[in-house]
């Protein structure tokens, strides 16, 4: 049974976490896309910030000397979630609106968000170094185990990744009764499915673009947040988190939450097991097997450093034979 | 209005704009000494031909390329390996063999998954189609894999790396040319009937994949060890006579941007560029006087990026190191398109000019950075007692990416179209 739990902690659970992560995020980039009807290119960077975010707030925190029995990280993250929503929402006034106002192409907001994806960067690294950061500040992080039978080992689950399972779950279940019970999340679906038509029926543009970013960064401040958690807080995410989200959030179909969501699971699920090494699962087979046959050491279908092209591969895919997604986005 | 809004006013813009630059390039010359500042302009020069390739991609046909790094990487790769003298190791071992296998395999594999596409006309169903497809790619991928990772290992194991062909410099950069133009027809294949978002999307991804294939793949390029010293097309510095060398160097590029300067221009006053414009400033009404749309634009992404690919094997060829780790997309995608679009994206005296100012302006930003930071922390330690972090240098560089942000949101904001706009000789719309 062993290889078959080694399979499940690092093929099945990584997927699903690195899934969450996508999916929280690609959520994000559909409704800007659906909404704003742009490719949001600085949302790896908001990623980062509000992961910046929630570490100098639980900084602020332990140095005011509040101690709790959870870790601060994620006590003040519902605080990050906000200051982080509130600098997407700034970032749109100053960088993108205008742009809008003035009736520029798409594409001229796009190379804006180019801009700020420098800007962030540049600012992030500026003040904040280009090392890695522990969000835990050297504490260790609690690690579970399940016990499976037939194995010594179990399911090994470390707190970030378990609080990450969870808070995606209960994010996503909010975002869904939001979109579908309130008056605002009704709005929304109109404004993305026919933003003029929304219009003439007395929608509030504003309100909604407030609170696609609302949604959007927080959101986003969750996923940076947690994935640094899990891992490490490193301040070059960007390109790498964000050509996923991409995929996710065409696989999905653009303008559709709940696609962003599979499409998520399905990016991360598709990396992990791309680039998982199958001789350890699939070893015992030798025995069967007749000598020039045997199995190779390394079945990886990807090498670990290749890992990005899963995700390409995906999107080119999708591109080539299914442009409006498996959800039936719309192609913009 | 009459035709131009006044007719003398392009001129004297550019003679302005031009005015200012000489001044600058003489002002580099005189401070920072000839032999360097040769250096910096053979740079700038192969920056210019690379905007000019981004520049009919964005400002002829409204192309988004975001992955201006990976065809720069693609094309000095290419002509790395086409121009350095051959690895005598390589050619004795098993290598060649190998590598023949895998072209072989790569070939079955792109006819498999051809001929998989185009199972439709044989009464497939969709889903039959997807399913061969699918097959067709999973079969090419495991073939290929399987072939190379033994080859990488033989090569590695006997000669470090292929070595490169020992071609004419002037070939390398054709077949850079060549390869970036390749790889920009599948790129654009793919997304060119889509919305610019999606090129954009995938150009930057490409880039990347790029750059991490020509970073891991040892047997190709020596990865991390980098390959030098590359050759030039004219006689190479040799006791120190860098000024001699280098000058001959910049002629070159100097004459190749004229030659590439006139052809573009001759192109955009031609009836090919109006059709180019006409497609960029309203795509229906072009689709409907019969012009195909999206052919024609993968026709400009092509012979922009081969461009593009050019210019980088003629930077990369001068610098005379070829380390995949040195391509960034902030000096090689975005500070290109910082060049374009604040020289004024669709003119390409505007490119030029874009391209040997921010250039200049680029490379002086590192000391001016480095001195800031020296003064933000001697004051800093001085006045607040402040105790400076220890990369503070390394910091300081990071100033610059948040100073390309900026630049590329205010010029969108402030002039949206640069520094010398397109003159538009017609009556704008509306107007």
């Amino acid at each position: 049974m062993e290889p078959f739990v080694f399979f499940l902690n690092k093929a099945v659970i990584s997927g699903l976490i690195v899934g969450s992560i996508y999916a929280l995020g690609a959520i994000g980039v559909t409704l800007i896309f659906g909404i704003l009807r742009f490719a949001h290119f600085a949302h790896g960077d908001i990623m980062t910030l509000g992961a910046f975010v929630t570490l100098i707030l639980a900084g602020l925190a332990s140095y005011a000397g509040i101690s709790t029995p959870i870790p601060l990280v994620l006590l003040v993250l519902p605080l990050a979630m906000a200051a982080t929503a509130a600098i997407a929402i700034g970032i749109d006034r100053t960088f993108y609106k205008p742009l809008r106002e003035r009736g520029s192409a798409p594409i001229i907001i796009v190379i804006a968000s180019l801009g700020v994806t420098l800007m962030l960067q540049g600012l992030i690294r500026l003040f904040a170094g280009v090392g890695t950061r522990n969000m835990f500040f050297d504490q260790p992080k609690d690690i579970y185990r399940i016990p499976f039978p037939g194995s010594n080992r179990g399911l090994t689950v470390t707190e970030p990744q378990l609080v990450l399972v969870i808070v995606t779950i209960l994010a996503v279940t909010a975002l869904h009764l939001f979109l579908t019970r309130s008056r605002l999340g009704k709005a929304m679906r109109a404004v993305s499915d026919n933003a003029d038509l929304a219009r003439i029926s007395g929608i509030n543009l504003n309100h909604v673009v407030m609170a696609t970013w609302i949604i959007g960064g927080s959101l986003a401040c969750l996923a940076g947040s947690l994935v640094s958690m899990d891992v490490v807080l490193k301040p070059d995410l960007s390109f790498n988190l964000l050509l996923p989200i991409f995929a996710a959030t065409i696989v999905g179909g653009i303008g559709q939450p709940y696609g962003a969501i599979a499409g998520g699971f399905l990016v991360g699920f598709s990396e992990t097991l791309a680039i998982f090494n199958w001789s350890i699962l699939l070893k015992p087979l030798n025995e069967w097997l007749p000598e020039f046959m045997q199995l190779p050491q390394d079945m990886a279908l990807v090498p670990t450093e290749y890992k990005l092209m899963v995700p390409f591969v995906i999107l080119i895919l999708v591109l080539i034979y299914r442009p409006t997604g498996i959800f039936k986005g719309r192609v913009l | 209005m009459s035709k131009t809004a006044n007719p003398g006013r392009g001129i004297s813009r550019d003679m302005i704009a031009f005015g200012v630059l000489a001044v600058v390039i003489a002002l580099v010359f005189l401070s920072q000494g000839a032999v360097y500042s040769t250096r910096m302009f053979v740079e700038a020069g192969c920056y210019a031909l690379i905007a000019l390739g981004l520049n009919i991609q964005w400002g002829y046909a409204g192309l988004f390329n975001v992955g201006v790094m990976g065809f720069i990487a693609a094309g000095a790769a290419t002509s790395m390996i086409a121009t350095y003298p051959p690895n005598p190791d390589f050619w004795n071992s098993d290598g060649p063999l190998m590598m023949l296998g895998v072209v072989v395999r790569l070939i079955l594999g792109f006819l498999l998954i051809f001929f998989a596409n185009r199972s439709d006309r044989i009464g497939a169903g969709p889903k039959l189609r997807a399913l061969l497809i699918a097959i067709a790619i999973a079969m090419t991928w495991i073939m290929v894999t399987a072939a190379v990772n033994p080859m990488a290992a033989e090569i590695e194991g006997k000669a470090t790396w292929m070595g490169g062909f020992g071609l004419p410099v002037f070939v390398g950069w054709m077949l850079a040319a060549i390869v970036a133009g390749l790889i920009a027809w599948f790129v654009g294949k793919v997304c060119l009937g889509l919305r610019t978002d999606y090129l954009a999307i995938a150009t930057l991804g490409f880039a990347q994949i790029i750059k991490t294939f020509l970073k891991n793949a040892d047997w190709l390029t020596k990865g991390t060890l980098t390959v030098s010293p590359l050759p030039w097309p004219v006689p190479k510095p040799e006791d120190g006579e860098f000024l001699l060398a280098r000058s001959l160097y910049l002629v070159i590029v100097a004459l190749l941007i004229v030659i590439f300067y006139l052809a573009l221009q001759r192109a955009y006053h031609a009836p090919w560029g109006r059709m180019m414009r006409a497609i960029r400033d309203n795509e229906e009404a072009a689709e409907a006087m019969g012009k195909d749309v999206n052919w024609r634009r993968l026709e400009i992404f092509v012979l922009g990026c081969m461009l593009i690919g050019f210019g980088g094997a003629v930077l990369i060829q001068f610098t005379s190191v070829f380390d995949p780790a040195g391509f960034i997309d902030l000096n090689h995608t975005f500070l290109v398109w910082v060049m374009v679009i604040m020289g004024g994206s669709g003119n390409n005296r505007g490119a030029i000019f874009g391209a040997l100012l921010v250039y200049v302006i680029w490379t002086m930003s590192e000391p001016a950075a480095a001195w800031l930071f020296d003064h933000v922390r001697i004051w800093g330690e001085a006045w607040f007692g402040w105790q400076a972090p220890a990369d503070l240098d390394s910091r300081a560089l990071q100033m610059r990416v948040f100073v390309i942000g900026l630049t590329i949101t205010l010029v969108l904001r402030i002039a949206p179209r640069g520094v010398l706009p397109e003159t538009i000789a017609h009556k704008p719309a509306g107007k």
